[in-house]
């Protein structure tokens, strides 16, 4: 970011709009007026539903980008909250279903995936590497499986129907444009407390314990506690994904959050770029996009390769997603500004 | 520096998120929209239900009331969430006013929900086949002509208990809406005539190993029930016979169906003889039926006899174009016009009239079958017997019907 120095020189500290930078107040512009241009369907959809998993890859950034930690089991942590919201609130299965009105479920439907989201951190933490993803794909997979045949609390194969973003203020939150506009705000909020948070003490310790875990033992430092701290924050981030995820489908089934789902936010992540909390809703645009329309482009038998061979292009091209291409394309439009004329 | 920034940026993020919905479907077109699983465990199952209705596409050349037929294709994997995306994408984004499928039970059922919200849109089933999608709270725009679960079984539990003489039969079916509905027809039957069923066992879709379930079937059952469907009918069958098990069997529609009997191995001693009841019969000697399957041959990569998906999406796809023929290709009031003419519709498909009951789902003909070996070497149901014009509540009046119950993984029970 090439923030402008203020000129004054009394006064050193920057205002917030220069401490925001040009790029998030363009980005943001456009994001608020994108209703003005987006149907429906591209408003829900392609947007909001990006937004999830932008938020769901954000979860995992966090752990895997500060952290050093790469969790398969974020999918897991989103439909905890999912299903919490279809068993404390209303869904017509017939099955629980306990009533409770929104500003009561939904905080508690984060803070069970939130626990969740530690307990499975606590239980990982002490792997290193592959042995983590091998241990969250292990959680996932259970959680799956124990879903698809547990019928007192999931309601097997079938899960959760009928449930209803809340109406309050006048809004039906699930209208596209409240519903994009929710899913906006919420996706800002983590997003900037992501990025608050890594330039925080608290992130400059988490990474400081990515690159040197024994140092940071040695001086003093909890490692385990400040690693399941940063799983607790990923599940509330994945959490609150979980609660628009459920609101947005109006159900929640096994396959939510199935070991598919679980690989889709791993590439959201890695396709985005786990270096800068903005590269998750990249992936997310372009993941989802390529899922919606491949069917379109090469018809309904072959459209999974064509996925997977564009996901294979664009690793290929820049393993560290497409944060890292931009990373490449900017020092020659910086070189190309120099230029005379330009 | 700064402007080509914000130029690349602004860019990305147009490009990215709005580019324009291409949905301008020309006036001597119309759309229809086709989900089934072209993905997951039930791929085999959706390619061949496409077979199906492209074979009644291709029976009206490709017109309808002088207007083009265009298939807008959506892919789900058995999951409703995925089924409800797909129907989503196709409704919201192509601009679908007509839509045939899903394949699968569970999706049907969210399907159902789903059209409630979409009151101007049609919606045609493929050949998802629980009982609720249209029994207890129906849509008012979904229509079925391709029968449930528990209709295509009707005959099935009689023959086993009176002509096979099985008094005593477990089961064994895949966990989720359409096998509970399949073994509720079975049993249905079955029980009132006096039979027993002391073990259910349900296994989830795509279970590998079987070896658990084989175990937990007692050793004294005359015969056992399987309602499972492609690989995963397949892979039960296998360990079965490789356990040494030797109980008869009785087949669910979609455990002995083409996509079932096509596979190789010893499997085929073990399925030789196993009854069942669908809504075809491969060795159906009626003249429609033998013109369907030859009609149905010319699709590419076609089975040696349609499967019970390519007859459903058939049927439905069928049922779809001759309403839409009726009012002349005209959707545009919302398809209310469409929706009442289909609610009247009753024609004579490959096997035999359809006609739809209060609730929209169809009275049909079901076949009573067995599995033989053709002069070709290959499997196939031979027609034992036909069960004419099947409704909903299998003959038994609504409201005591009604009373049974929804179908679930506990009920109907005798143990």
């Amino acid at each position: 970011m090439s923030l402008a120095i203020a000129t004054d020189g009394t006064t050193p500290r920057q205002n917030w709009l220069e401490r925001l930078g040009a790029g998030h107040i363009i980005l943001a512009v456009v994001l608020v007026l994108y209703p003005l241009v987006a149907s429906d369907f591209f408003l829900t959809q392609i947007g909001g539903y990006s937004l999830i998993f932008g938020m769901m890859g954000l979860s995992l950034m966090l752990l895997a980008g500060y952290g050093g930690m790469v969790s398969l089991a974020q999918i897991t942590v989103a439909g905890i909250s999912a299903y919490a919201i279809a068993i404390l609130g209303n869904n017509n299965s017939n099955i629980l279903g306990f009533g409770w009105p929104w500003w009561l479920a939904v905080p508690f439907a984060v803070l069970a995936a939130a626990l969740a989201s530690a307990l499975i951190g606590w239980i990982s933490v002490r792997t290193e590497g592959i042995y983590t993803i091998m241990i969250t794909l292990a959680i996932a997979t259970a959680t799956y499986y124990f879903a698809q045949q547990n019928y007192a609390i999931f309601n097997g194969h079938s899960g959760y129907a009928g449930i209803r973003a809340p109406a309050f203020w006048g809004i039906g939150w699930r209208d596209p444009k409240p519903f994009y506009y929710l899913c906006l705000g919420l996706a800002v909020l983590s997003y900037a407390a992501v990025l608050y948070g890594s330039r925080s003490t608290f992130g400059m310790t988490l990474q400081a314990i990515r690159d040197n875990p024994r140092r940071m033992r040695a001086l003093g430092y909890h490692v385990t506690a400040h690693k399941v701290f940063a799983w607790l924050l990923a599940g509330v981030i994945a959490g609150l994904a979980g609660v628009l995820l459920v609101w947005f489908n109006g159900r929640v089934s096994p396959g939510t959050i199935g070991v598919d789902a679980a690989i889709d936010v791993l590439i959201i992540a890695v396709i985005g770029g786990l270096r800068h909390p903005i590269g998750p809703f990249l992936g997310a645009v372009v993941v989802i996009l390529m899922q919606t329309f491949a069917i379109d482009i090469v018809g309904a038998e072959r459209f999974n390769t064509l996925i997977g061979l564009v996901f294979l292009v664009i690793v290929f091209v820049s393993p560290d997603g497409i944060l890292g291409l931009w990373g490449r394309i900017k020092p020659h439009l910086a070189q190309e500004s120099l230029r005379p004329g330009s | 520096m700064r402007m080509h920034r914000r130029t690349l940026l602004a860019l990305a993020v147009f490009t990215g998120l709005t580019a324009p919905s291409m949905a301008l479907a020309a006036d001597d077109t119309i759309k229809i929209g086709l989900l089934a699983t072209f993905e997951g465990p039930f791929t085999v199952l959706g390619e061949d239900g496409e077979r199906g209705a492209m074979t009644a596409v291709a029976e009206m050349n490709g017109t309808v009331a002088g207007k083009k037929i265009e298939i807008v294709k959506g892919s789900s994997d058995a999951s409703p969430d995925s089924a409800v995306r797909a129907a989503r994408k196709l409704v919201e984004q192509d601009g679908v006013k007509v839509l045939v499928g899903p394949l699968s039970g569970d999706e049907g059922l969210a399907v159902k929900d789903y059209a409630k919200t979409q009151p101007n849109v049609t919606f045609i089933n493929g050949t998802s086949a629980a009982q609720d999608t249209t029994l207890r709270d129906p849509a008012e725009n979904f229509f079925r002509f391709s029968t449930d679960g528990a209709q295509w079984m009707a005959g099935l539990g009689t023959y086993a208990f009176k002509d096979k003489g099985y008094k005593k039969v477990a089961t064994v079916a895949e966990d989720y809406s359409f096998p509970y509905t399949q073994v509720f027809g079975f049993m249905a039957e079955f029980c009132k005539a006096g039979g027993h069923v002391p073990s259910k066992s349900w296994v989830p879709i795509g279970n590998k190993d079987f070896s658990s379930v084989i175990a937990a079937i007692p050793e004294d059952v005359d015969a056992i029930y399987v309602a499972l469907g492609g690989a995963d009918a397949v892979n039960f069958l296998t360990q079965y016979q490789q356990g040494g098990g030797s109980a008869p069997l009785i087949g669910g529609s979609i455990t002995v169906d083409q996509t079932v009997l096509t596979s190789k191995g010893k499997l085929r001693d073990v399925l030789k003889g196993t009854p069942s009841a669908g809504p075809t019969a491969d060795t159906n000697d009626a003249p429609a039926w033998k013109a369907f399957v030859e009609a149905y041959k010319k699709q590419p990569g076609a089975f040696p006899s349609p499967s019970l998906f390519a007859h459903g999406y058939y049927v439905d796809m069928k049922a779809t174009l001759l309403g839409l023929d009726q009012v002349g290709g005209d959707v545009s009031d919302g398809g209310k016009k469409l929706r009442d003419a289909l609610s009247k519709l009753s024609f004579d498909t490959p096997t035999g009239k359809v006609s739809l009951d209060k609730n929209r789902n169809a009275i049909a003909d079901i076949f009573l079958t067995e599995v033989t070996e053709g002069a070709d070497g290959n499997l196939m149901n031979k027609l034992v017997k036909v069960v004419p014009q099947v409704n909903q509540t299998l003959g038994i009046p609504e409201d005591e019907f009604m009373k049974l119950g929804a179908v679930n993984r506990d009920n109907p029970s005798c143990p």
